[in-house]
């Protein structure tokens, strides 16, 4: 299986979620990660899916799937070249005694820890599927107590953005009002 | 526009005005408790309500509605189980693209959640089945929405929208404005095909030697009938009318192959199987199209023009895909044409045509001397004639209509395809009589399929809709039964309904209103139809009493491939001789 990772701009509008949700499930398409925040504009929310797909027809499939919804503005297939970023807080059971290793291991990885008790440490860090999971593995030794991860989210490289209007979309507008 | 003349309007009256605005003519519905503030006003608008006997019959009436006039057909319900009772339209609309718009009552926006009395989320429930959906809560979004969802329903693939509405968003009051022009960034159907995309087609059609035009309800919905036709005569090639297309293309046509797919005729079967260019326009290889994906049309390459892009390779890839509306796409077809020679293709016309004379569609009489139902829709169809509206539930009966009736009039056949909805019949040949006052609307339904939604007879006997409804009384779920002959062994596990003693059809119409009239033999049949056709002041309910045992052929078995169609039990085709 590959994982693609589609960013999708939707309204920001009640309901909106279920329905994207709703057509993953009902046409058989498996969600990796599903994350949705707010965007530079406050009309409209990103999401960023990531899906197990092989075939690229499926693919084709779930981006028109996805383009019929009267409440998607934009679907766009991020390229392996993309920003893609998550969000890992994990609690480690520590003492006086191993704290520092702790925080030493964390410091590779730029992560940092944002809560601290006699028994416990709980870490924060960000950055690709791979370097979390890298962090995890060498956290895993001191005993992990309780882990989250957050779905991804994603940005493509260049000056280029999701919200850019096209060529076509200013000159269909110019039409509908002339 | 707004400013201080703009009226202040409750929800309810601005919902009436909305309606009013977009021209709505008729509503079918049921008032209850959260849309009873609507129904005041309604009371007072020129805007005619049909109050129906049941939520599902008004949904049918307004697809039948929308599929013979080609306008929006519209219906009302209040919220939990009335809004819920709308689910099979709605999703009957969907499968089929059938412009509906469907309005709700929902409970007080302050109590959305809490399990109020008659609460359902009937936007969550309808998401999967309709186009697009709403929830309105506030009062001064009410023609806003509206609009909108006129707009979405009727334009690009059109299909049912859902406008929920919360009762105190009727109740309050605001100023009303009414929408200029309706601005949707993000839905903007493409309409007009690319032209590169027409050149290719023009291309592949030009060299083809075994073109076939799949042409589908897309055609229909695009009233691109007459655009077809000239197609035809330029190019001479072979038509294949899906079950949602029947009639868009004339069956009288020397180049009309009739119905493909699991009961489609061997012409049209054939014509697709062998093919080298399928020229598909507004249908979307469904699987009961196709039968088997791997082995259908396995020599072909395909040409697919849709107006909803993800129908184009979604099944079968297509080598030219071209979206926008069917009928921009045949008259653009139809100038690029002229400008290229097109390959000599008499010997597969030859081919096509000789399978349609040697294999026509036809039937054997029962042998007890029993009335034939395909006999029956037969005589229908010659006695009323190719103006007449048909609308039929589903099952055996759908398929010999789709195959017996006179199909050579687009818009005039009205029936449930993708979601085969039995109990779609009554009610839909009622929207349609609405729609058509002045034209002879038959239902052709089961007897199964009949007693789903037969209660709307009565709605049509108050309400002055003169429709005649054809029950063709196997007394069994003929095509389940059908099934179970072929492929269960002829165990009849529940398919027996014993409608020859229960109901009395023709005490059951009476009894709402309706003429009843009863066919049992060949002798009967012209008699009960032309005293059917004289009764224009009242609906008509003819049951025709037949053979249980007659069946659909020809047939492709489920999960098999087209080249294995039966003609009839055990009988296959000659295909060898005629290979080309």
């Amino acid at each position: 299986m590959s994982t693609h990772t589609l960013s999708v701009l939707v309204h920001n509008k009640p309901g909106v979620l279920a329905r994207i949700a709703g057509l993953f499930s009902r046409r058989g398409f498996n969600i990796e990660s599903l994350t949705v925040g707010q965007t530079e504009k406050p009309e409209l929310s990103r999401m960023t899916v990531m899906a197990e797909v092989d075939d690229p027809l499926v693919l084709e499939q779930i981006v028109k799937q996805l383009n019929k919804l009267i409440e998607v503005h934009k679907v766009l297939e991020l390229d392996e070249a993309a920003v893609l970023r998550q969000l890992v807080l994990v609690k480690v059971r520590s003492d006086i005694d191993n704290r520092s290793k702790i925080v030493d291991t964390v410091n590779l990885f730029r992560g940092k820890a944002v809560d601290i008790s006699h028994e416990s440490i709980t870490i924060e860090a960000t950055g690709s599927h791979e370097k979390i999971q890298a962090l995890v593995s060498m956290l895993e030794p001191f005993g992990v107590l309780e882990l989250v991860t957050s779905g991804h989210v994603a940005l493509g490289r260049g000056a280029r953005a999701l919200t850019d209007r096209t060529r076509s979309d200013i000159r269909r507008d110019k039409e509908s009002q002339g | 526009m707004a400013g201080d003349q703009t009226p202040e309007m409750t929800g309810a009256q601005a919902l009436v005005a909305s309606l009013e605005k977009l021209d709505v003519d008729v509503i079918f519905g049921i008032p209850g408790g959260a849309i009873l503030p609507a129904y005041d006003p309604l009371y007072d608008s020129k805007v005619r309500h049909i109050l129906v006997r049941h939520e599902q019959g008004a949904g049918h009436a307004a697809e039948g509605y929308a599929s013979s006039t080609g306008r929006v057909g519209v219906c009302m319900a209040t919220s939990g189980p009335g809004a819920t009772n709308l689910v099979t339209p709605l999703a009957d609309a969907y499968m089929d693209s059938v412009p509906i718009v469907a309005i709700t009552g929902q409970v007080n926006s302050a109590s959305i959640g809490t399990d109020a009395f008659q609460e359902a989320d009937i936007r969550g429930i309808t998401m999967p089945i309709t186009k697009h959906n709403f929830l309105v809560t506030r009062t001064e979004d009410i023609p806003q929405a509206l609009k909108e969802a006129f707009h979405i329903a009727s334009s690009g693939r059109p299909g049912p929208v859902l406008v929920d509405i919360a009762k105190d968003a009727l109740q309050k009051s605001a100023p009303f404005v009414w929408p200029g022009s309706i601005k949707m960034p993000s839905y903007r159907p493409t309409v007009k095909p690319h032209v590169l995309q027409i050149r290719q087609a023009v291309k592949l059609i030009a060299k083809a030697s075994r073109p076939v035009l799949y042409i589908g309800g897309g055609v229909v919905r695009a009233e691109a009938s007459a655009e077809l036709r000239e197609f035809v005569d330029a190019t001479g090639i072979p038509v294949v009318t899906t079950l949602m297309a029947r009639g868009v293309f004339p069956d009288s046509h020397e180049l009309a192959m009739g119905m493909p797919g699991m009961h489609g005729t061997v012409a049209a079967v054939g014509a697709l199987q062998r093919s080298d260019l399928l020229i598909t326009i507004g249908a979307r290889f469904d699987d009961r199209v196709t039968g088997r994906l791997d082995s259908f049309a396995p020599d072909a390459l395909v040409i697919h023009a849709d107006i909803d892009p993800a129908e184009i390779s979604k099944n079968r890839v297509a080598d030219v895909p071209i979206v926008g509306d069917a009928k921009n796409v045949l008259r653009e077809l139809n100038q690029q044409i002229t400008k290229v020679d097109l390959a000599d293709i008499s010997e597969w016309v030859g081919y096509v045509t000789g399978l349609k004379r040697r294999y026509p569609t036809g039937y054997d009489l029962p042998p007890n001397g029993e009335l034939s139902p395909q006999y029956v829709i037969k005589r229908l169809g010659e006695i009323s004639g190719p103006d007449t509206i048909w609308a039929t539930g589903v099952g055996q009966h759908q398929m010999w209509s789709a195959h017996f009736l006179p199909f050579e009039k687009p818009g005039k056949w009205l029936n449930s395809g993708g979601a085969g909805t039995m109990g779609y019949c009554v009610p839909a040949a009622m929207g349609a009589k609405v729609g058509n006052p002045d034209q002879v609307v038959w239902g052709i339904d089961g007897d199964g399929c009949f007693q789903m939604t037969n209660q709307e007879l009565v709605t049509c006997a108050l309400n002055d809709i003169p429709v005649k409804i054809a029950v063709i009384n196997n007394q069994v779920l003929g095509m389940v039964r059908q099934w179970q002959t072929l492929f269960y062994d002829s165990r009849y596990s529940n398919t027996e309904l014993h409608s020859q003693r229960i109901p009395d059809f023709v005490k059951l119409a009476e009894a709402m209103g309706c003429v009843g009239l009863r066919a049992e033999t060949v002798e009967q049949v012209d008699d009960v139809i032309n005293q059917a056709m004289a009764i224009n002041d009242r609906p008509v309910v003819v049951e025709f009493l037949v053979n249980k045992d007659a069946m659909v052929w020809p047939m492709v078995a489920a999960g098999t491939g087209n080249d294995e169609i039966k003609i009839a039990r055990d009988l296959a085709p000659d295909w060898e001789e005629e290979v080309l």
